[in-house]
């Protein structure tokens, strides 16, 4: 078996990370869900989530926003719609993320309402995760 | 024949034309390298994106239960043109060219008996199709403001076509865009985003996936994302493209004002040439009269 899996994250704008990874755990929209080599292939959305990439040299957290992850015995694709570094994110951004899903939130119909205050409350609970305070909205 | 002091001020004009142009020039340079990159940071997410899209639409492509922005609404009555150029001229035939592929596939399509609606992004393509598609225009996207284009920008794009979309105001979307090949070749291109249109020879080998949610539910979330990645990326390329142009078109009139000197100098010359003989056979004619 083999012990590292090729792992990528991209984002429209650019590539954020492109390494040779042990495990990523990955934010899944059914429920968070820890990837290592080997694993039988799998395509999943995301939701707004702490995505952790372990490497042989430690490891690293990135935001990211939703989009999707695909993951084959080889390696983890991961391409969010938006992605940040830990150390990137700061408050101002987590709180325009909230805004936007707030607005979001507001302008959905009776459809989609349930998944947009999902969406709303996943954005706040990854802020936090992270280690910032996002404003909390009134649910 | 123009005067001495009017061919001195002419070569003065056109040697600040050329300094501007050169100016530009560098300019253009300057930003299309960095267009360029960001054109290509892009690639990799739009080629994922199509291989899982194309593999997805393969999958569930032929089921009725197919989404509409995958399968279409069952018509071909009402066409959407979304027509993407630059903000700025002198970028060589750069706006015209995607004006041109735009006018062709409009005027093919009103002959056929369609109805043609036209988005257009950037200003100098709605000022080119003005003349004969005002009355098909339904709406414009500013990009003046914007010095990079982002993916939010898509975005809004992408959102504004799709709430169309939703009020069954089109059945077809296509982009008119231009895609960057090199410096010296930028290729007007129409791609059709609705209903999405993927490369079946994209699909991945067919490893059998398993899908969470379901097929249906990931196409659904990722289709309305797969409009706003291709408008993505044919920004970005379009942004390459004209800065492209625009160094070629600069280049182009540097030299032209290069020629232009030289021709202009040379007159100037002989000018003054002719003057100085003048004056000498004037001179000698007189003192021989004495």
């Amino acid at each position: 078996m083999a012990d590292t899996m090729q792992f990528d994250l991209v984002s429209p704008e650019r590539r954020l990370a492109s390494v040779s990874a042990t495990q990523v755990e990955i934010p899944g929209a059914e429920g968070d869900f820890t990837a290592m080599p080997d694993h039988a292939p799998v395509i999943t959305t995301l939701r707004p989530g702490v995505l952790t990439v372990t490497t042989s040299g430690g490891s690293d957290d990135y935001f990211v926003t939703g989009g999707f992850a695909e993951i084959t015995a080889e390696g983890t694709s991961v391409l969010a719609e938006r992605a940040f570094a830990k150390a990137d994110m700061t408050q101002e951004i987590i709180d325009d993320l909230v805004a936007e899903a707030d607005t979001a939130r507001g302008e959905a119909g009776a459809e989609t309402v349930d998944a947009a205050t999902k969406l709303l409350a996943d954005m706040v609970a990854a802020g936090t995760a992270i280690g910032l305070s996002p404003k909390q909205p009134s649910l | 024949m123009p005067s001495l002091k009017d061919l001195k001020n002419r070569i003065e004009s056109v040697k600040s034309t050329r300094k501007i142009t050169k100016a530009m020039q560098m300019v253009a340079a300057a930003k299309l390298r960095r267009a360029q990159e960001a054109a290509e940071a892009g690639r990799p997410y739009a080629e994922r994106f199509n291989a899982v899209m194309a593999g997805l639409a393969k999958s569930v492509g032929d089921s009725d239960s197919a989404p509409r922005l995958l399968s279409g609404t069952g018509q071909d009555q009402t066409h959407l043109l979304v027509v993407m150029t630059a903000e700025r001229g002198l970028c060589g035939g750069f706006n015209a060219n995607i004006a041109k592929i735009a006018r062709y596939q409009a005027n093919k399509l009103i002959a056929e008996g369609k109805t043609v609606k036209i988005l257009t992004v950037g200003k100098k393509g709605r000022e080119a199709l003005k003349r004969d598609f005002s009355k098909h225009f339904v709406g414009h996207v500013d990009l003046t403001e914007i010095k990079r284009v982002s993916y939010a920008d898509a975005a809004g794009i992408a959102k504004d076509v799709l709430a169309r979309f939703e009020a069954e105001e089109f059945d077809f979307a296509k982009i008119y865009y231009s895609r960057f090949e090199s410096v010296i070749s930028q290729i007007p291109t129409e791609q059709q985003i609705i209903p999405a249109d993927f490369d079946a020879e994209d699909a991945e080998e067919s490893t059998l996936y398993d899908y969470e949610p379901s097929e249906e539910g990931i196409l659904a979330d990722l289709l309305p994302r797969g409009v706003a990645t291709q408008i993505f990326s044919a920004l970005l390329e379009n942004g390459a493209s004209e800065q492209g142009a625009r160094m070629s078109a600069m280049d182009n009139a540097t030299r032209n004002a290069g020629e232009m000197i030289d021709k202009l100098t040379i007159q100037f010359n002989r000018s003054r040439q002719a003057v100085i003989t003048n004056e000498l056979i004037e001179i000698i004619s007189g003192a021989e009269a004495l």
